[in-house]
């Protein structure tokens, strides 16, 4: 299996990425903004975290216009699967593929901190109800729907440590504790499974993120 | 031939220079210097580029250890081995005067400078840590200040990648005018792929790569090097401005660069601008450059070429390039959309000579404004030592202290887990950041004194806690930083803390056998208020073999038994810290203890309490101790095995057990963690959010 991780100007976090499809026996391939060739010999893509053009005027708004994204266009219409992270889904959302916009977090700081996460549809197999537990680090991951287009499915909520929904398990005030959706072969989600690969990290729950992307590759 | 007008030690003064230095500049010169010239001496000869007045003190502190690769001075960062092909470059610096007047960038660009001098070693920047002072958070203004300079650090650090992993923030009086932005900067490479900055090689070309040329930050270095009083807070255009996106891109192209061996040099642009990247580059080659400010790319229209020379704009490289690599150099620049110019030359006189369009406006020996630079041993009297505020002796009370409750209102604006190398430890003493492989690890921590006002014990002690910091993780001490934060020492007892704090740093370095590799000194710490407490920082760097030993500050079993390690009470006593911090390290490798935190401020209750919150465990004490004894040398640990501490060679003294869900300390206290969380957690938040203000608006 092979993934394209997306790197733009700003990208901060494709290392972590290569290194997390890595551990799920996948191989990673670091893909440069301005490439114009068809994404053909991809099975997966990745839109990474990180300051994409500095999120310039606003996360994502910049690197949409990058000549990739015709590309990464063309590969989510043909229905192969595309996942953003954190400045990965900000991208996603300022350039159509998702829903909805990511507004700066209620608390106008930037959060960095471990939150848990609770699966809420069944998307690439994961397993409904099931608890992870990752980081988050934004100042922008704030999610606000857009009620004039089809509901996404939400793919994951914050929650508390018993999986409860709660305001004070939401790190960043968006709607209904929107954590991450998916509009069928598209994901996004602002917290970063790539850090959260082995115990020493302190958690292991982001494989599972990975583990499901791979799967996947395998069922299509 | 250089025009020269007709000068006065007045416009001397203007450049930070002091008469008699004047008339040194004309001994050396044989002549009348230009308005351009005196500006580079007032520039190199500033406490900032030259440190006259702490060169030969700073010469007390041991440099030398079998695992230093770079020493302290020779280049832009210190450099260790640590192991299996890989060394880390790191270094600590202020940042205080621009963050005084402007927080938000003075702190990102403090963080922008710090960053360069490791990337320009060759090495990839993993991780950031600071330390900060403010006045009290009941003010106003220290609370915008605190808000505005977390603010700035986060936004820097967050958009470059690295990850935030430790640091301090204290508050007291003194700092009301002058707060402290000390930001370490720690980076990782291969030892073959170590780079100096030397310009050498008649021929060479010099290329500066990245940001434009403004006036921004014009004459920073000498702003640095001066007083804050009253009109220093006029002096925001002497703040640079500063773009992390830009800064990112020139790490990837810089590293890019290395890598492809296509640079023979590489310099940053910090104070002074170009004036100090080039004079310094020359001088660590002996050899001397050609500059022409014609073909510097501006931001800003009519510079003078005393500006373009002078500018602190950032985000800024200098590289020495082969001419017959520039076209390759270009290219990769190209690719990451990055500005670079061809602007002089390598040559063989040891001078610098700057061009206007190809006409000479300056000349001066590169000596003359390096080796030659004044240094003073300015005359010190000891100053009466008063003891700092006294910390609240009611358990909650203190623990809901702004000098001691919890910091997690700062870190969680930093992004503390990018790179996915940072080890899961709580609130440890000391961050663990895995190396390649993910066995071994590094410890980090930044450490000083806030309430100490003998500077010889605040040198001593923020040595030695840190390095008792970086020991409760398991690690072993292998290098330290330092940032030396005084008032003016042009006063006999500012001289005198100078002195004082050194000589501590540099006996508790050897004491405990630690190398100083990297540093900078901050003087003329003042303000209206007068000058700040003496406050020596200190960086430490450790190394742990086993990541899986790692211990953390967190009671792990109940009915675990905690125990005092070290001397229950008393002065510091070097040899006797580094007889603890051995046997701690000793007892965590072989899997003696269960959890290890230092004992520091609010003393040995604070440590109980810390070490209970962050296991959500309790602890029942029964030990007759005055538990708010501030002794060094001191850690809690706690163990199944109580007896196998008695044998190690230091005082183990039995306190108590962990237990329950309350803390209680016999005729002190009986807390719930409920009630100790709810004072600990958010003392901070609550401080700062009680006047509700905190934002961007500047009182």
């Amino acid at each position: 299996m092979k993934v394209g991780i997306i790197v733009f100007p700003g990208t901060n976090c494709e290392r972590d990425t290569a290194r997390a499809i890595e551990a799920v026996g996948s191989q990673p391939r670091l893909l440069w903004h301005t490439a114009t060739e068809p994404l053909s010999g991809c099975d997966a893509v990745v839109l990474p975290g990180g300051f994409a053009h500095g999120d310039a005027l606003r996360a994502g708004a910049i690197a949409r216009f990058s000549p990739i994204m015709p590309r990464v266009m063309e590969f989510a219409d043909s229905g192969r699967p595309v996942m953003g992270i954190c400045n990965g889904f900000q991208v996603l959302v300022e350039c159509g593929l998702l829903p909805g916009a990511l507004l700066r977090n209620d608390s106008l700081q930037f959060r960095a901190e471990w939150v848990h996460c609770r699966v809420e549809a069944p998307v690439w197999g994961l397993q409904p109800g099931a608890m992870l537990r990752l980081p988050v680090a934004h100042g922008m991951g704030n999610y606000f729907p857009d009620a004039s287009v089809p509901k996404p499915d939400v793919v994951l909520r914050y929650c508390d440590a018993h999986g409860r929904v709660t305001p004070q398990s939401n790190p960043n005030g968006s709607f209904d504790n929107i954590a991450g959706i998916s509009n069928g072969n598209v994901l996004g989600l602002m917290p970063h499974p790539e850090r959260a690969i082995s115990d020493v990290l302190g958690s292991v729950d982001g494989s599972y993120v990975f583990q499901a992307l791979v799967r996947e590759l395998v069922a299509a | 031939m250089i025009e020269v007008r007709a000068q006065s030690s007045e416009l001397a003064a203007e450049y930070g220079l002091k008469p008699a230095e004047y008339d040194r500049i004309l001994d050396m010169l044989g002549r009348e210097p230009n308005d351009l010239e005196l500006a580079l001496f007032g520039a190199m000869w500033s406490e900032h580029c030259c440190y006259k007045s702490s060169r030969r003190l700073l010469g007390q502190l041991p440099k030398e250890a079998p695992q230093v690769l770079v020493k302290a001075g020779e280049e832009n960062a210190g450099v260790v081995d640590v192991g299996d092909g890989w060394a880390i470059a790191m270094k600590i610096e202020s940042h205080n005067h621009p963050s005084a007047v402007e927080p938000y960038q003075g702190a990102a660009t403090g963080v922008g400078g710090i960053v360069r001098d490791i990337f320009t070693m060759g090495a990839r920047p993993i991780a950031l840590l600071n330390s900060l002072r403010f006045g009290h958070p009941d003010e106003p203004r220290s609370r915008y200040l605190l808000a505005r300079v977390v603010a700035g650090i986060g936004d820097y650090g967050n958009c470059l990648g690295i990850p935030t992993v430790g640091g301090e923030l204290f508050f007291d009086d003194s700092y009301r005018g002058n707060p402290l932005v000390n930001a370490m900067c720690v980076g990782l490479l291969r030892q073959d792929k170590l780079t100096r900055s030397a310009a050498s090689g008649t021929g060479n070309l010099l290329l500066l790569i990245g940001n434009s040329t403004g006036r921004d930050g014009l004459h920073g270095a000498t702003f640095a090097s001066a007083n804050l009083e009253g009109e220093g807070l006029d002096k925001r255009p002497s703040v640079q401005v500063g773009s992390p996106f830009l800064e990112k891109l020139l790490i990837e192209a810089c590293l890019e660069l290395l890598d492809r061996h296509l640079l023979l040099g590489l310099q940053d642009l910090g104070a002074a601008g170009l004036t100090s990247s080039s004079v310094e580059a020359a001088n660590r080659a002996s050899s001397g450059v050609e500059l022409d400010v014609a073909k510097v790319s501006r931001s800003e229209a009519d510079m003078t070429p005393l500006e373009v020379m002078l500018s602190e704009s950032q985000e800024r490289m200098l590289a020495v390039v082969a001419p017959a690599s520039v076209d390759l150099v270009r290219a990769v620049l190209d690719r990451w959309g990055l500005r670079s110019d061809v602007i002089g030359r390598v040559i063989e006189e040891p001078l610098v000579r700057v061009l206007d369009g190809g006409r000479a406006c300056a000349e001066v020996p590169i000596a003359a404004l390096t080796e030659a630079a004044p240094s003073y041993d300015w005359p010190a009297a000891p100053a009466i030592v008063r003891d700092g505020k006294a910390l609240p002796r009611d358990p909650l009370t203190l623990l809901a202290d702004p000098n001691i409750c919890s910091r997690r209102w700062v870190s969680r604006q930093y992004d503390q887990t990018i790179q996915a190398a940072t080890a899961a430890t709580d609130d440890a003493d000391a961050a663990l950041v895995l190396l390649p492989g993910g066995k071994r690890a590094i410890a980090l921590c930044t450490d000083g004194n806030f309430r100490q006002d003998d500077p010889y014990l605040a040198g001593a002690l923020a040595v030695a806690e840190a390095a008792r910091n970086v020991s409760c993780t398991g690690a072993t001490p292998i290098a330290l930083t330092n940032c030396l934060n005084f008032g003016s020492p042009e006063r006999p007892e500012g001289a005198w803390q100078l002195h004082e704090a050194i000589r501590g740093v540099a006996d508790a370095a050897r004491a405990l056998g630690v190398p100083v590799i990297s540093g900078n000194v901050s003087l003329y710490n003042e303000s209206d208020g007068g000058p700040i407490r003496p406050t020596p920082i200190v960086g430490m760097l450790g190394l742990l073999d086993d990541v899986a030993k790692r211990c953390t500050i967190a009671f792990k079993h109940e009915a675990d038994t905690i125990v005092l390690l070290g001397p229950p009470s008393g002065r510091l006593d070097l040899a006797m810290e580094a007889r603890v911090q051995g046997v701690l390290r000793e007892a965590i490798h072989r899997g003696l203890i269960a959890s290890a935190h230092d004992c520091s401020d609010g003393g040995l209750f604070v440590a109980i309490a810390e070490c209970c919150l962050q296991a959500s465990r309790g602890a029942a004490i029964t030990a007759a101790l005055d538990y708010f004894d501030e002794s060094p040398s001191r850690v809690v640990v706690s163990t199944s095995n109580p007896e196998a501490l008695r044998s190690l060679g230091v005082a183990a003294t039995p306190l108590g057990i962990v237990a329950g869900q309350t803390l209680s300390i016999a005729s002190i206290c009986d807390l719930s963690l409920d009630q100790m969380h709810a004072a600990y957690d958010s003392g901070l938040e609550r401080t700062l959010i009680r006047n509700s203000e905190l934002g961007a608006r500047n009182p």
